[in-house]
């Protein structure tokens, strides 16, 4: 058996009238009135979750099965049917293929996951020979929608769109301030994540025509208990500001370790890694979180949907983030919910096929109505500057999603009442 | 990159050192008395950051003030632990004892795992954000604290060792465990004090660390290895030796990290490693033998 199950608690009663047309109903389908198709569309969908819940990913897959679980009611509300049948990758790409195979023999209809693209082009490989619908909540390896699978559907952007997203960020939010940086200093982790956004960074800054230089690039051991080494180098470097690629403990440590050192700078703008919007940064550094901007795909502030996850997951989960782990596997649930809906069915053709038309508009994070191209990647996924503003992160641009203006250059770490 | 950059890094790299050296000296007190060498010494030091941090968020003890309870606390599990399970490994071969204290190390954290879950916690003190500015020298109060503190632990276990009576009955089992018997001193709880005393070194250490350095479980594996390091360099068993190695450390992490590339600083305390075993086998300070 797989290791869970999470079924939406939705245990309304019947009042005599729905148990009329019920029992109509009934009498329709035995005489066949009524194709066989609609009867299949009551049986819910039974969505197979991989997620790295154990293993090196583990914070981050368990981030993404509460994102998984705490959009079902909401889903319910919607009229979606859905049942998630979870299994636990464990970190490693083996697992996760074994694991949708076990998925598949045990009959679920649609496979989701699973966070790190190593599993999920191994998890796609299985969907594409099994012929079985995979929604992929993150994974940003371009391959996977390049290999001409028929199942396979990404609603997350590809690693080279983060990258030139998140780089040409930094010319809005100097257009929006009009203070133009000459110079900035780059502090990033020196693991596979880091070492492949410093590539892409390299590679793109000339493509894109930015208007500063990185004058020093400083790595660093994701695990240092330790950063004032690298503060001081980086301070030494005279840069105009600071951009940062860092996972979250040592994002806490580099902050920290600015503010004893005195580090004043324009401004600490990540081109899109983790860490600084996350609510144990905020804890960490009280005020000195403040107004450290990451450029990623984030919630929609404007739409409702969005809001109402937010919501019920803080309510939840006071004491975690939600963050794009949590939304963009929210809405992974969501057009898995939704496919199923408008298929009418639990074939597998049919499920694919609907996904294929998807076009949903009610949705929680940044960008156009979910679709997916001939490839069945969703193109419409813009980043945000997303700004930390009293607290809490904030969509400063695109100006159109914009929750508050954005504040740039900082004001100083000294005297921050 | 002038001298006061070159000025800021040193200071950096000796306040780091001391705090370094501290941790390793309970490695160093247990070898050199039992010859019994500590593989859950990380461990134990991560137990007293979670004191420390209970301490603070449900007290509101700050470090400081908590380092002698912590140490207590500390010294008492290290005399129970001695007496009740190590005691009956210490004439066994070098690796029953190793998989003993490996065995120790694997529950201790997988304790702290099923406790505090994985996620790093930290505190937050008032002195956190704040430095000390002499000239053009910037300096982390809370390193500069928490240097001082292991200093003045030091000095009184340097104290305790040479001025009182048990201490100086630790040292004579130390030089001879054989006349010690011979004399009537009780050698078994010698060992148990002996071990407390090395554990309490580690509880005080623990608890200065936890001012500079998030805690979480995993922390242990780490703090074993750089132990090792630092007592191996200033010689095992050498209470000097172990401040020193510490220092060494901590200077060459700092400076290898401004010169080289700091995501390569920790090799270079393996390189400092691999020179010394070369050049002096027993340590700067270690005794042949």
């Amino acid at each position: 058996m797989s290791d869970n199950t999470t079924i939406p608690s939705a245990s309304r009663g019947l009042n005599r009238r729905q148990f009329t047309t019920a029992a109509l109903a009934g009498a329709l389908v035995s005489a066949g009135g009524l194709p066989v198709r609609s009867a299949r569309a009551a049986t819910p969908l039974k969505l197979g979750v991989l997620l790295p819940r154990s293993g090196h990913l583990s914070l981050i897959g368990q981030a993404c099965q509460r994102g998984a679980e705490i959009g079902l009611p909401l889903l319910r509300d919607m009229g979606y049917s859905i049942e998630l049948i979870n299994a636990d990758t464990e970190s490693n790409p083996d697992v996760g293929r074994t694991q949708a195979e076990k998925l598949i023999r045990e009959g679920v209809h649609m496979l989701m996951g699973c966070f790190d693209s190593a599993t999920t082009l191994a998890v796609s490989q299985v969907a594409e020979q099994k012929g079985v619908p995979f929604v992929i909540n993150i994974g940003s390896e371009p391959k996977i929608t390049e290999q001409g699978f028929k199942y396979v559907f990404r609603n997350f952007p590809t690693a080279p769109v983060l990258g030139r997203q998140g780089l040409s960020l930094y010319k809005d939010i100097f257009a929006a301030s009009g203070v133009t940086p000459k110079s900035a200093v780059l502090l990033h982790v020196n693991d596979s994540f880091g070492m492949g956004m410093l590539a892409g960074i390299n590679a793109l800054m000339p493509k894109l025509d930015l208007p500063f230089q990185i004058v020093e690039s400083i790595a660093y051991d994701p695990k240092a208990r330790d950063l004032s080494i690298e503060v001081a180098k980086a301070k030494a470097a005279k840069a105009d500001f600071v951009m940062t690629v860092t996972r979250l403990n040592d994002a806490i440590l580099l902050v920290r370790e600015m503010v004893k050192q005195q580090v004043e700078t324009l401004g600490i703008i990540s081109p899109g890694s983790p860490g600084m919007y996350d609510k144990q940064f905020f804890k960490a550094l009280g005020k000195y979180a403040e107004f450290c901007t990451t450029n990623v795909p984030w919630f929609d502030p404007k739409q409702e949907v969005g809001q109402q996850l937010t919501r019920t997951f803080d309510k939840a989960f006071p004491e975690e983030s939600c963050d794009l782990n949590v939304g963009f596997t929210f809405e992974a649930v969501l057009i898995a919910a939704d496919a199923h809906k408008r298929a009418g069915s639990t074939e597998a053709a049919a499920l694919t096929e609907a996904l294929r038309t998807t076009n949903i508009t009610k949705r929680a994070m940044l960008g156009g109505a979910i679709t997916f191209d001939a490839t069945g990647q969703n193109p419409n996924l813009p980043s945000a500057a997303v700004q930390n503003l009293g607290g809490q992160p904030v969509v400063t641009l695109p100006a159109a999603s914009a929750q508050a203006k954005l504040v740039f250059p900082m004001p100083p770490f000294k005297g921050r009442g | 990159m002038d001298a006061t950059f070159f000025a800021n890094v040193i200071s950096a790299g000796l306040l780091t050192g001391l705090i370094y050296g501290l941790m390793a000296l309970g490695l160093s007190v247990i070898f050199g008395v039992m010859r019994v060498v500590n593989f859950a010494h990380g461990d134990m030091m991560v137990v007293a950051m979670y004191a420390a941090f209970l301490l603070y968020t449900k007290l509101g003890i700050t470090p400081i003030p908590a380092l002698p309870l912590v140490a207590a606390l500390l010294f008492v599990a290290g005399y129970l632990l001695q007496r009740l399970l190590i005691n009956r490994f210490l004439g066994a071969s070098e690796h029953v004892q190793f998989l003993l204290l490996l065995s120790v190390a694997m529950i201790i954290t997988n304790v702290l795992l099923m406790v505090f879950g994985p996620d790093a916690r930290n505190i937050q003190l008032d002195a956190s954000f704040e430095s000390y500015s002499l000239g053009p020298l910037v300096l982390d109060k809370v390193r500069v604290l928490a240097a001082v503190a292991a200093a003045l632990v030091a000095a009184v276990l340097a104290a305790f060792f040479r001025y009182t009576t048990t201490g100086t009955a630790i040292r004579a089992c130390a030089d001879n465990p054989v006349g010690a018997r011979v004399v009537g001193l009780d050698v078994e709880n010698l060992y148990a004090v002996t071990f407390g005393v090395g554990a309490a070194c580690v509880g005080a250490a623990g608890c200065l660390l936890l001012m500079v350095v998030d805690v979480h479980p995993h922390l242990s594996s780490d703090y074993t290895l750089l132990g090792f390091i630092i007592v191996i360099l200033g010689g095992l068993g050498s209470l000097g030796g172990a401040l020193l190695g510490g220092i060494l450390v901590g200077l060459s992490e700092a400076l290898s990290g401004v010169l080289i590339e700091p995501s390569l600083k920790s090799m270079f305390s393996f390189g400092l490693l691999i020179a010394v075993l070369l050049l002096r086998p027993h340590g700067i300070l270690g005794r042949r033998g």
